[in-house]
């Protein structure tokens, strides 16, 4: 699975980070950081995070 | 599983259903009827980047998960009514659709001030539509704007309109304070002196009487007889519920659509709400049913509703656990923003800052019984992630009471 973040949209509320805490973080400046290849397992909490993102700034592909 | 799933209503709470219902393993038909000409959209920035001209309206487009590709859409056109008995909804042409489940995502619609005076020139902000009227209103040079309402819609318009260049913006309420319903008066307080220090004017504790002007309105007449010159008028007074379509179905519409736990509407398993039309017991806290016009609603809904519906109609005796949403919400005005986790508003009698200070970033934290029931953070983004680190705590709180 893939994950893209659009960071032009992305305002870093960090609603990812709750509904899927293995794939997105916040950094220490408070700014979103993900793994862009997750393993397919987690496929529900990332389409979690994907719905929960104010912005819907977050695309799953493949 | 075979048969059809009518979602009333296209916006988030009925794009949200229909994917839930597929993940809850629905695999009958889903018929999505909604009025406006649209695929369901992202509406919070409306009022802010896309008012503002930072995102184009084509960016507020949701993207349908492939799991719901096969969903049919009805645009353009709405469910006029209803007969839970017979299981059947008639669109606006006169079709009749027969459902084996009804999911009610029919949401809001702004609220009007009914006091005399011209229609032309007063706008409200829920639709894409309503957003580009105001825009080409609001970006003519030397506007003067009303805003009339001091709630979430009103504070991010007015900040909007002052970082378009508006001449004047002045938002006027009857309440003392701007959001101070959802945010108590420390909050209110410190939101208030932002907004004048970023050249925002009020006028509280003072109502709209009516509208000057001939074909278009010219000024606002306050409660005092004073009036406010005013090129455009934005009306966010709140919102009322689209269910005039359930009516003569025993069901509970005197806020919204009535349901139990699980989201069910008057006791039938195979209708339920979602959305902010849903008026839901959250069992987080303390049974009293309440909308809640969050963003973040529709989405915790249809989660929900789907596995109750899908439940039932599959037929299976599945124990549902009860609808318990730790609510959030977020509002972004001027270079702030307010970021709330839990329910403020049960613990307005009980405030106190958590951290910083009411002129800087600012947590405040909400109280029941001395135990924290709701944070607000109040400042940059620093102040925001402040607030998430209650979030866990929230989370593990036992039920309050009833």
């Amino acid at each position: 699975m893939k994950v893209v973040v659009d960071m032009n949209k992305c305002q870093d509320h960090g609603q990812c980070v709750f509904a899927s805490p293995d794939v997105f973080s916040m950094d220490d400046d408070g700014h979103l950081a993900y793994v862009p290849d997750p393993d397919d397992a987690l496929r529900d909490e990332v389409e979690e995070a994907a719905d929960v993102c104010p912005l819907q700034a977050i695309r799953i592909e493949g | 599983m075979t048969g059809r799933i009518v979602v009333a209503g296209a916006s988030m709470g009925g794009l949200r259903a229909a994917e839930q219902l597929r993940a809850a393993g629905w695999t009958g038909a889903v018929t999505v009827v909604g009025d406006e000409p649209h695929m369901p959209y992202n509406r919070p920035p409306l009022s802010k980047e896309v008012l503002a001209g930072k995102a184009p309206f084509e960016s507020l487009a949701f993207t349908p998960k492939a799991a719901a590709a096969d969903v049919e859409w009805r645009l353009g056109t709405k469910v006029v009514s209803a007969r839970l008995r017979e299981r059947a909804v008639v669109l606006e042409d006169g079709t009749s659709l027969s459902y084996d489940g009804l999911v009610v995502a029919t949401g809001m619609r702004p609220r009007r001030l009914r006091c005399p005076g011209p229609v032309t020139g007063r706008h409200t902000v829920r639709t894409l539509a309503d957003a580009q009227g105001l825009r080409d209103e609001l970006t003519r040079p030397g506007v003067r704007v009303v805003v009339v309402g001091a709630g979430f819609i009103g504070c991010e318009v007015a900040a909007t309109a002052v970082g378009l260049g508006a001449a004047e913006v002045t938002v006027v309420d009857p309440l003392a304070l701007p959001m101070v319903g959802p945010l108590g008066e420390l909050l209110a307080r410190a939101l208030l002196k932002r907004h004048e220090e970023r050249g925002v004017r009020f006028r509280l504790g003072v109502g709209v009487a009516g509208f000057e002007g001939l074909s278009r309105v010219t000024g606002v007449v306050l409660s005092d007889g004073t009036v406010l010159p005013a090129d455009v008028v934005v009306e966010s007074v709140g919102s009322v519920a689209n269910v005039e379509w359930l009516d003569g179905n025993g069901l509970d519409l005197s806020d919204g659509v009535l349901t139990d736990v699980w989201l069910r509407a008057g006791g039938r398993p195979d209708v339920v709400a979602v959305g902010d039309v849903a008026r839901f017991p959250n069992a987080r806290y303390d049974g009293v049913p309440r909308r809640v016009e969050h963003w973040s609603i529709p989405t915790d809904t249809a989660r929900h509703a789907a596995k109750t519906l899908v439940a039932h109609l599959g037929g299976g005796d599945v124990e549902l656990a009860p609808f318990a949403p730790l609510p959030t919400f977020w509002s972004d005005q001027h270079d702030f923003r307010l970021q709330s986790f839990g329910a403020p508003g049960l613990g307005l009698d009980d405030v106190r800052v958590l951290d910083g200070g009411p002129d800087g970033d600012v947590l405040v934290g909400y109280h029941v019984d001395g135990r924290l029931v709701g944070v607000v953070a109040l400042g940059g983004q620093a102040a925001a992630m402040g607030a998430a680190k209650y979030r866990a705590q929230l989370l593990k709180q036992p039920a309050l009471t009833v």
